[in-house]
């Protein structure tokens, strides 16, 4: 068949109607500090990680709050776990958990 | 005979002002548009941030007004006249009120929500303001859409009407932010299985204890807020609404349904005000809000002698700053009163 040299970009707006939220729910059970965050993004300004890499903790939890887990396995992978996020975190977050609980939940949900 | 004073607009800093003058023995006419003192309180259920219900402070202000004020309802104002000592406020019916000095506490009106044709008010049966909500609290027990069921999930929608060049007005109207998020809470006490989602631009939670009931909403009822404004909304065919924002956080489009569309409406300068503005000669801010001779210390005084403002005449504020600006107010004219 001919190519024209068309596609189609898949769509890039997140329909919060379908995503999922079962594996954010798994993870509030875990660690109930992640509803605190207001999103000022310190713990990415500190992150030692997200200085080497495109790493960043702040959008990776907001992505999860609306249901879009498809990177997180790839994403989590960055982080050392020094906490150096938890001791900057004006909220009082857990993040070294939140980490935890995320690297727990994507083998049991198996994302 | 003893020095008096008129006040036009019986609201919050109308009576305020009116029990602080005749508390210090000075006769007062408090005049009113409509058949009931209290203005907005009266639309209030439970205020920001203590929860207190808005009778009790309306019974406080109520209770201020001994027998040294006389109250006027149903006023309709046909002019006002100057001359050097005395102030004439002259009534539709021709009948000619007389004073020493003249105290404007005209206040707000709420932004008309259906100016932002694009959140379907007025278009849309689910799409209502913070105002109608607030009516929904005061007179019914449970929350429901137009079709008569409990909402599963409900959205707040930021500045409407505020810190927006297109409505008109560029300033932030300071209490919307907490009226929401006291308005979320009381859906979740209510009826704890609803979802509820808060669209904003910035979360202006500048008072005291504000910032803790914007803490409440996330940890103790997980009341999501999701940074962006609406572009705009469009109703499904099932009367359910779907919203259209930037989740500027992810730096994508996002799109949900909701089964009610809640518009935290703005304040703006009240129609009345104008009118009265143009009679007495003063000249708006850039807002179009009243503005006194010089804003941090002379606060209640303009430009024309014996003519004072006080409360959301000058500008959007919560109504603990009503009564205090009211009480200041009310310093200043006994002060003039007595010169």
């Amino acid at each position: 068949m001919k190519q024209f040299g068309y596609s189609i970009n898949p769509d890039r707006q997140i329909d919060y109607d379908l995503t999922d939220k079962s594996l954010l729910s798994f993870i509030v059970s875990f660690e109930p500090s992640l509803l605190s965050c207001i999103s000022c993004g310190t713990c990415t300004a500190t992150c030692t990680a997200g200085h080497f890499t495109d790493f960043n903790i702040r959008r990776v939890h907001t992505l999860l709050r609306r249901g879009e887990i498809t990177t997180l396995k790839k994403e989590i992978q960055k982080c050392m776990l020094c906490g150096k996020c938890q001791l900057a975190c004006p909220a009082g977050v857990n993040l070294r958990n939140l980490i935890r609980s995320i690297h727990v939940a994507v083998e049991k949900f198996n994302v | 005979m003893g020095k008096s004073v008129i006040i036009i607009g019986g609201g919050i800093a109308g009576m305020e002002a009116a029990a602080r003058i005749a508390a210090m023995g000075k006769e007062v006419i408090l005049l009113e548009k409509s058949d009931q003192l209290g203005g907005h309180l009266r639309k209030w259920d439970r205020l920001f941030p203590t929860r207190r219900k808005s009778d009790e402070v309306f019974e406080y202000l109520s209770n201020g007004l001994n027998d040294k004020v006389t109250i006027r309802l149903n006023i309709k104002i046909n002019k006002i006249k100057k001359d050097d000592r005395h102030f004439f406020v002259i009534l539709e019916d021709g009948e000619s009120l007389k004073s020493d000095a003249l105290l404007l506490t005209t206040g707000y009106d709420l932004f008309e929500a259906g100016k932002k044709e694009e959140y379907g008010y007025g278009i849309y049966d689910n799409v209502i303001t913070s105002a109608d909500l607030e009516a929904m609290f005061r007179n019914s027990a449970e929350i429901k859409t137009s079709g008569n069921q409990k909402p599963r999930r409900v959205g707040f929608v930021h500045c409407v009407g505020s810190r927006d060049e297109k409505a008109g007005h560029l300033y932030c109207s300071k209490v919307c932010c907490v009226t929401g998020v006291k308005q979320a809470i009381e859906i979740k006490e209510k009826q704890p299985d609803t979802e509820i989602f808060c669209f904003y631009m910035d979360l202006r939670m500048f008072d005291r204890y504000f910032e803790d009931l914007y803490y409440e909403a996330q940890q103790k009822w997980g009341i999501q807020f999701i940074r962006g404004r609406l572009s705009e909304s469009c109703e499904n065919p099932d009367h359910s609404i779907l919203v259209k924002v930037e989740d500027t956080l992810t730096g994508r489009p996002l799109k949900m349904t909701v089964d009610l569309l809640v518009l935290l409406s703005g304040f703006v300068p009240s129609s009345d005000t104008n009118k009265l503005a143009d009679m007495l000669g003063l000249l708006p801010g850039s807002d179009g809000f009243l503005t006194p001779v010089d804003e941090h210390f002379r606060t209640n005084e303009t430009q024309v002698d014996g003519l004072f403002l006080a409360g959301t005449v000058k500008g959007p504020a919560t109504i603990e700053n009503t009564i205090t600006d009211a009480r200041s107010a009310a310093i200043s004219i006994i002060k003039y009163l007595e010169k």
